[in-house]
């Protein structure tokens, strides 16, 4: 039996990504992120887990891509600076194929921004921040409870298709606690990286017969060495730099199909409300709790309104948004960013129907009033929605 | 809608508001069938700034945890009640440090107030200023009779470093009186 706890996302995800296997990490801690290295500063040292406490943001993930690589399953935790910061790193994992779980507790920006406020201002960095034609997978859970399983998954995914993903949470849902469960490792599915069944002499990190290749760990149980060659260089089958146009075109193309060929593995998403709704919310993250309670007001109403909330950010869902457009008038996209995800659900629905959006950057939260404003009105600009009285509560300004 | 209850414990980093929200949060928790969520706010001073904690109580799931009903405020610093009194109820409890916050008087008319030496009474009579919290939990429980006395005396002891128990104790029951006396005769400030 698993135990309930009453916890913050940060913990959450700590305690989660130790269910799942949790092997190593490494961090530097940065506003709102760090009650996840907090939290596991104390439980991992007493389970004899390395835990490092790096110098900045660039080594610690660089120290999880090669504790990654040497077979055990590890994460690192950041923010938006810390997470741009990361960036070079993580598409050097991407190439590697390396897994690894890479945290973003998102916080307004751009640059410092805001340290201590919530945001969604990283979808797009998630997707984009590192250079090249790179696959990678981002989930966004909406509360605590999710975030356990969402990180759990996150690792699976990861293990699975030997690829770094991304967990979006952000600075308000880090900070709220709310009562959890956290499961047993038994309770729960926990996929393990494939590994060769081919001795070291014969072995290639990628062998061209697979899709995802099996990542040896450096040293197995049974005392065998498996020791090859990684390069963020593109590589052939043996890991080591080739131009060759073919072995380039397959690798790239190998990458992604890996992840599109098993959409159906990696997409999560819910629907709310949305049988016979003409109206879709598209929401996710904190956002979409917001969403939830506008949507149950304007059902009062009888305004027929649902929600799609994509818990797979990246790779996105493309099929179900199109079947979405088929059947509604239109679409609101509710985010904390100026209309990153909007861009995406505006590719997607290619003008069929019109995507409107509830953006807010300023660092709180988007309330439940302020989406059921835009149910009702969907041509208004939705202000902040802050009373006078609550703005001057900030201090600044004038 | 059930039962549901807010509460805001409101200070200067470092007094321990925070500490006290948690207690009320695990007790509604752990001892007792409620669904509770917290949400502390805090500047990046990590002393001297104001900060606080909002506990949400419920019998049924907590969907979007915004306070913007607060039916039991308590407020450590002038700088806390100022900032923070912004989403009381008409008629909520209020409860301030008598020596360190002076409540306007037009907000006695639209809150029940109650004034106590909360730090003067820890550091004094219990004998150690961290106790305060302690003290504001148990006139909380006393007054708004908002969770069960046991199920916030079990948490106490569990939260609570074993070596300031004893003293925590004290300070829940002294609370818990001061709390009752409260509820039967009303506010201090009318």
């Amino acid at each position: 039996m698993g135990r309930i706890a009453f916890l913050n996302a940060n913990a959450a995800v700590a305690e989660a990504a130790l269910v799942a296997g949790l092997g190593f990490y490494a961090g530097y801690p940065i506003t709102p992120s760090s009650e996840v290295p907090e939290r596991l500063s104390k439980i991992m040292p007493e389970k004899g887990l390395p835990f490092m406490m790096m110098e900045d943001e660039i080594a610690s993930i660089n120290a999880c891509v090669g504790a990654a690589a040497s077979g055990v399953k590890a994460m690192t935790c950041t923010s938006g600076p810390g997470f741009s910061l990361k960036q070079e790193a993580l598409g050097m994992a991407c190439m590697f194929e390396v897994p690894l779980v890479v945290v973003d507790v998102m916080r307004g920006g751009p640059s410092t921004g805001l340290p201590t406020r919530p945001s969604q201002q990283d979808i797009m960095q998630a997707r984009w921040g590192t250079h090249g034609d790179h696959p990678i997978i981002a989930l966004a859970p909406c509360n605590a409870q999710e975030a356990v399983f969402e990180t759990i998954r996150a690792f699976n995914l990861s293990e699975k298709f030997r690829q770094p993903v991304v967990l979006l949470t952000d600075g308000s849902l880090s900070h709220l606690h709310t009562k959890i469960y956290i499961p047993d490792p038994e309770e729960v599915e926990i996929v393990d990286r494939a590994e060769p069944d081919v001795d070291p002499d014969n072995y290639y990190p990628y062998d061209y017969n697979y899709e995802v290749p099996p990542l040896a760990k450096w040293w197995t149980e049974d005392g065998k060495s498996y020791r090859y060659h990684l390069s963020s260089l593109i590589h052939d089958k043996t890991g080591f730099p080739t131009v060759n146009p073919k072995y380039t075109q397959w690798l790239l193309e190998r990458m992604h199909n890996k992840i599109l060929n098993h959409l159906d593995e990696i997409l999560k998403y819910e629907y709310y409300k949305m049988d016979d709704a003409e109206i879709c919310i598209v929401a996710f993250g904190s956002t979409a709790e917001a969403a939830r309670v506008a949507i149950d007001q304007a059902r009062e109403e009888g305004i027929k309104v649902g929600m799609f909330r994509p818990l797979t950010i990246w790779p996105s869902p493309e099929e179900q948004i199109k079947d979405i457009a088929s059947k509604v008038k239109s679409f609101i996209v509710a985010e904390l960013n100026l209309g990153q995800y909007k861009l995406e659900i505006e590719r997607i629905v290619g003008g069929k129907v019109p995507v409107y959006g509830v953006n807010q950057a300023a660092g709180v939260l988007i309330r439940p009033s302020q989406i059921y404003e835009k149910i009702k009105d969907p041509a208004k600009r939705v202000e902040i929605g802050l009373t006078e009285e609550e703005l001057k509560r900030f201090g600044g300004g004038e | 809608m059930g039962f549901h209850y807010e509460l805001r414990f409101a200070g200067v980093g470092g007094q321990g508001s925070l500490t006290a929200g948690t207690i009320l949060a695990h007790a509604a928790v752990f001892h007792t069938n409620y669904y509770a969520t917290q949400v502390p706010t805090y500047t990046s001073q990590v002393r001297g700034g104001a900060a606080k904690a909002d506990i949400i109580i419920s019998d049924t799931p907590i969907v979007f945890a915004e306070s913007t009903n607060v039916d039991f405020f308590l407020a450590t610093h002038q700088k806390a009640y100022n900032a923070y009194k912004g989403d009381l109820k008409e008629g909520a409890d209020v409860l301030v440090d008598s020596g360190l916050v002076t409540v306007p008087d037009e907000d006695a008319k639209i809150y029940k107030v109650y004034e106590y030496p909360l730090v003067r009474t820890a550091k004094y009579e219990i004998g150690n200023v961290v106790t305060m919290n302690v003290l504001a939990v148990g006139i909380c429980v006393g007054l708004t009779h908002v969770l069960d006395v046991e199920a916030v005396r079990e948490t106490v002891k569990e939260e609570v470093p074993e070596r300031f128990l004893d003293m925590n104790l004290k300070a829940f029951d002294m609370g818990l009186e001061v709390g009752e006396r409260f509820r039967k005769e009303g506010p201090t400030k009318k």
